[in-house]
This record gives C-alpha cells, structure tokens and sequence, in this order.
C-alpha cells in the first residue's frame, strides 16, 4: 500500500478521506458523499457551468484548462451522444496521485463524472485507467457497481428521471493515450495515435460525440467545489488558479508524498518544509517542478509560488503536480538522458519531427554521457529540440524538447565536463551507469 | 465461425464468460479489444496464434487488424514472459532512489539479463517507464502487484515471496490464529 504522509499546511479537500475507508459507498455517504451531486440535480446545468467557471478549477491533467470553460464549450443540442471521459492513463513521470484517488475515494470519481453530465447533457461517462493499474481498476469496478445498486447510476439517478451510466475501461500500456485524442482512440479499440485538431473533443469527441475529457484530480475535486461553493474554494488558492492541488513530492527529499497544498503555495517551503528537506542533507541541484516534461529549474529559481501562472513566468510549467528534486550528486547527463528516453520510447510514431526528433536526441545523449561527445552535440540537440517545438502532431514532441533545451541551457557547463575525456564526473563505484537500449 | 471446442478450451469458461460480457460492454463492439487481449494475456501467459484469432473472431475484425492494435501497447507481449513478470521502473523518480540498484540486484540473483526469462520459466525482469508510484520509490510490479520503496537488499525476500507462496500463506495463518 502506497505510504500516506500529512503535514500541517494541507488543505485536505480531494484527499480528505484517503485512509478513512471511503471505498466503501456507506463509508463514503457517511462522509458527506452524493451530497454534491443532489444540489446539482435540485440547481440545473447552467448553475453547474458558473460555479465551475468561477471557482477557478484549472484541469490537473498538465495543461492548467479552466474546467467550467471546457464544459461550456459542450454545445447544447447535438444529434450524436455526448460523453464524460475520465483521463485515469496517469503516465507522466513524477505523477502519482491519480493513484491514491483511485485506491482510496473512488466514489469522488464517480460523483464528479455524475455531475459533469448533468453539466453538460451527457448520459454516459467512462473512466478509463492505465492498464498497470488492475488492482485499482477493480476497485473502481466495485464502486461503480455498488453506485448502481443503490440507483446512483442507470436510467433514474437518485430518483430524478435523469439517466446516467458509467463504463470502465483499461488502457495496456502506452504513456501517449493520455493525450486526449489519443486516449479516445484507444477507447474506440485502435492503437493510440492522436487525432488532428479541430475539431475538438468539446465538438468531435469519443464516437464522434461532444465529449468533456478531464482528468482524474480534476473530475474528484468537482464534488468538492460543488460542496464547499465556488467562491469558498477560488478563495483558497491565487487568482486564477482556484483551490488545492494534489503535489507528488519525489527524488531526493526525506519525506516524498503526496501532498495536498493550496495553489500558489511557496515551492521552497514545500521542498524544506513539508517534504522534510533534501536527502542527507545534501544540497539541492535542481527541481523538476510537474513532470518529466516541465522545464528544470535552478535552486535560485524556486523561490516562486506554484500555481500555473508564477511556474509559467518562471519559465517552467506547472504540468502535472510532479516535484522532481535533485541533489547535488546527481548527474545531469544521465537525467536528462533518462528523461529523453522515456519519450522516444513512447513517441507513438505517428509524426516524424516527434518520432525522429526523440530519437536523436536519445542517440546523442547516449553517445555524450557514454564519454563519446563531440563539441558540435550541444548544439546539435539544441537546434534539434527547438526545432521540434510546436512541429508535432500532438504536444509530446515539446514535451520531450523543453526539458532538453533547458538541461542544455542551465547545465551547459555539466555538459561540457563530459566532454574533457573522463565519461561521467558523477560515476560512482558499485552504482551501475545508465546504459540505454 | 463460432468459438470451436479448440477454443473453448484455450480459455477458462470464467474467462469466456468475462468475454461475452465485455463484447456487450461498450456502444460499440470494438472497445472490447484492448482489455479483451490483456485479459487473455493474463490467462494464457502472452498473445499466442489462437489467441489473436479467437479475439478478431469475437471482435468481428481481421487478424491483422488486432495484431496492429495490440502491438502498440507495451504491456501486451507476442512471446511468453516468466510466470511471474517483474516490472522495475527506472524512470527518474525511482533512478535517483536507486532503481538501477534494484534492476542489477534483480538480474544477478534469478541469474537472467534483460527481459531474461529463469529457466524454470518462473520469472522474468525488465525494466519499465513510470508505473505511477513516484512517491514510493523505486518501485517495481510484479504482475500486477505493486511493491514500494525497494532497496536492493530486500530483492530475494521479494523473489521468496513468490517463490513459497503457500507457505508464506500459512505463516500469515499462524500469525492470524
Ligand atoms: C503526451 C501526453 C500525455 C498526456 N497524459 C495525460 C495523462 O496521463 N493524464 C491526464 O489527465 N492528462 C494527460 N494529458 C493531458 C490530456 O491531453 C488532457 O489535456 C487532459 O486529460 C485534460 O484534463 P484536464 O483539463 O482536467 O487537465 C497528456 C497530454 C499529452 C500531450
Ligand atoms: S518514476 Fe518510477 S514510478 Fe514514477
């Protein structure tokens, strides 16, 4: 099981009953569960809509979408279903907190997809998990059939003559069918190659319906908004960036969790404060602030509040939730090298600057960190990655050329050690290198 | 072609009756492909000939066809893997917790390289991308059981685990009683 932890700046909202047995739909009515969704059946859509819009819930998938505005996209009439997907691929490096939702409040998944079709006029929400996560895919399985029984789910939710169902569904293994797009594809039983856009899944979506997809943390925190009232949340966070935020503190700290903070919350302090301070203590080399996609950021740069905004002006992003700390004795070769293979080896193939771009730049950093680099490499990679951005299908392309052009620029220095015939000035005795296939 | 003795026989009848929900499952039959395959994956041990067969027959779709989806996703394999598959994720979460560490650890004791099968056919080990557990790292799967904040030395514990299953059953008894 994974480990909880709880420091005393959380705002536990979507993780308030993470350990307390929520699984349990009694345990889960018991613990104000189902309440949300009644005021929304007695409110109408449009109320929905405006409070989502003005509590300022932006999508916790990666790119910070407002999630009223999304559903208001939704247009009203539409000759073909409109659906609710559930983003449950969790695939980005450094993110885990879908995770802990799953296994410990699944009910709120499936409260806040209700809610999401009544905001929208969709019957049918599906949910759909990695296929790494069985054990949590049966849980949710569970609760959806136990929400059926009591009439929470089927053709008269709560009574109410609304109808609403719930599907489940397994992915098998692939990092880009967390693009939406894509994840529809896979729904529909194809490999998962992105979709051009637009149309928008808002317009074009699952089955060629209008379709809201969102993420897991997005869709568990609507019950929430719902309950506490727009304004109370916004109230929470910075402007423009409402509430609480699920933070996956990893690497090198002594306390790693996740940690529910409100948005905007100091990343130094959550670093040295909540998550216990660097490893050993080392000193920090650097901070990978939501995802393995995210730019890195120096130890002078972290003095910043973490909302999409301030992460934005600081020249990262604010992506998934993933904190990634580094200390000081860590190469950043062999990171970034880490970082990069993962994207070629899910680069879906589908368009070549992303399937040739990640490719390369894994050959090259290979070859560098192997103490095989010429001075040309730096270069080279460079005008590669930024040559890749904003050229692909789908945004996996960037994903994989930011962090390379900012490991190239902050650690330039790093990168040119490796060049002066000792292969890696990290390498350890006993500690295997990293060697890519 | 309906589903021969041939077939029945390839997979359990829970497995069969699992399938005959999951082509009624979904709007439109086709979204019963990619769990139908890993759900076979599990039973049979990977995607053999008959495998890929029976799925396309059921799906109402070409071998071809299912053969070009499946080999997208990672988790679905053409050649079988030990009967229990350890996963170890290297991705930088769990690297910079030692993750290489545990791999090597992995490999020098079942005796096996990369996605090396032991030759009782009891495990095999690769190295996967982010399984999701960041927080509790290095983490690995085995199957679909999750194992968190892994140290090398806590590898053969793990492998017994596997190995001696019953008994580890019956000590949980004992403890219980
Ligand atoms: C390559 C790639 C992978 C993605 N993976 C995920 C993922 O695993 N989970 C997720 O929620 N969103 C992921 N996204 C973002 C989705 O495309 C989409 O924006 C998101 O699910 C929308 O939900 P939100 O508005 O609630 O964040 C990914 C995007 C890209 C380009
Ligand atoms: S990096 Fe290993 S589980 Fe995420």
């Amino acid at each position: 099981m994974p480990r909880l932890v709880s420091h005393p700046d959380e705002i536990k909202l979507v993780s308030r009953r993470f350990g307390m047995g929520a699984t349990n739909i009694d345990r889960y009515l018991e613990l104000g569960g189902y309440e949300a969704v009644k005021k929304c059946l007695a409110q109408g859509p449009e109320w929905i809509v405006e409070e989502m819009k003005a509590s300022g819930l932006r999508g916790r998938g990666g790119a910070g979408f407002s999630a009223g505005m999304k559903w208001s996209f939704v247009p009203k009439q539409s000759a073909k279903p409109k659906y609710i997907l559930v983003n449950g691929d969790e695939s980005e490096p450094g993110t885990c907190k879908d995770h802990l939702i799953f296994l410990h409040d699944p009910h709120a998944v499936i409260e806040g997809t209700i809610i999401a079709g009544l905001a929208v006029g969709a019957k049918m929400g599906f949910i759909y998990l990695r296929g790494e996560y069985r054990y949590l895919l049966e849980i949710m399985e569970r609760a959806v059939a136990d929400a059926y029984d009591r009439g929470y789910l089927g053709k008269n939710i709560f009574g109410s003559g609304n109808e609403f169902q719930i599907i489940t569904q397994t992915g098998a293994g692939a990092y880009e069918v967390g693009e939406e797009s894509a994840l529809m594809e896979s729904l529909e039983g194809k490999r998962g190659v992105p979709r051009i856009k637009p149309p928008f899944p808002a317009v074009v979506g699952l089955y060629g319906g209008p379709t809201v997809i969102n993420n897991a943390e997005t869709i568990a925190t609507v019950p929430q908004v719902i309950t506490m009232g727009a304004q109370a949340y916004a109230a929470l966070g910075t402007p423009r960036n409402g509430g609480t935020r699920l933070f996956c503190i990893s690497g090198h700290v002594e306390r790693p969790g996740v940690y529910e903070l409100p948005m905007g919350y100091n990343l130094k302090k959550m670093i040295y404060e909540v998550a216990g301070g660097i490893r050993g203590g080392r000193k920090l080399k650097a901070v990978v602030p939501g995802g393995s996609s995210t730019p890195v950021l120096l130890p002078e740069e972290i003095d910043i509040g973490m909302d999409f905004d301030q992460v934005g002006k600081a020249g990262s992003m604010l992506g998934s939730g993933g904190v990634v700390v580094i200390d000081d004795q860590t190469c950043i070769v062999e990171f970034a090298l880490r970082t990069i293979s993962f994207y070629a080896h899910e680069s879906c193939g589908w368009c070549i600057p992303c399937r040739e771009g990640t490719d390369w730049l894994k050959k090259s950093l290979t070859r560098f960190h192997a103490g095989f680099g010429t001075d040309a490499d730096i270069g080279n990679m460079q005008y590669l990655a930024e040559n890749m951005l904003g050229r692909t299908f789908c945004p996996l392309g960037d994903a994989a050329a930011m962090p390379t052009i900012a490991f190239l620029k902050k650690f330039r220095k790093e990168f040119e050690d490796h060049l002066n015939g000792t292969p890696c000035p990290f390498a350890r005795e006993g500690v295997p290198q990293l060697t890519v296939v | 072609m309906s589903p021969t003795s041939e077939t029945m026989s390839l997979f359990s009848p829970a497995l069969a009756r699992r399938f005959d929900a999951l082509v009624e499952k979904y709007p439109v039959k086709r979204s019963a492909l990619i769990p139908m395959l890993l759900y076979a994956q599990d039973e049979v041990g990977y995607l053999s000939d008959a495998v890929v067969a029976e799925v396309a027959q059921r799906i109402g779709i070409t071998e071809l066809e299912v053969r070009n989806v499946a080999t997208y996703y990672s988790m679905l394999r053409f050649k079988p893997a030990g009967k229990f598959n350890i996963q170890v994720c290297t991705n930088i979460s769990c690297m910079l917790r030692g993750a290489y560490e545990v791999y090597e650890r992995f490999q020098e004791e079942l005796g096996v390289g990369p996605k090396g099968v032991t030759s009782d056919g009891l495990f095999s080990v690769e190295e996967v991308e982010c399984i999701g557990a960041c927080c509790w790292a290095p983490a690995i799967q085995v199957n679909y059981d999750f194992h968190d904040d892994l140290k090398p030395d806590l590898v053969p514990g793990i492998l017994d685990q596997y190995r001696n299953p019953i008994q580890d059953q019956e000590k949980d008894q004992e403890k219980n009683a």
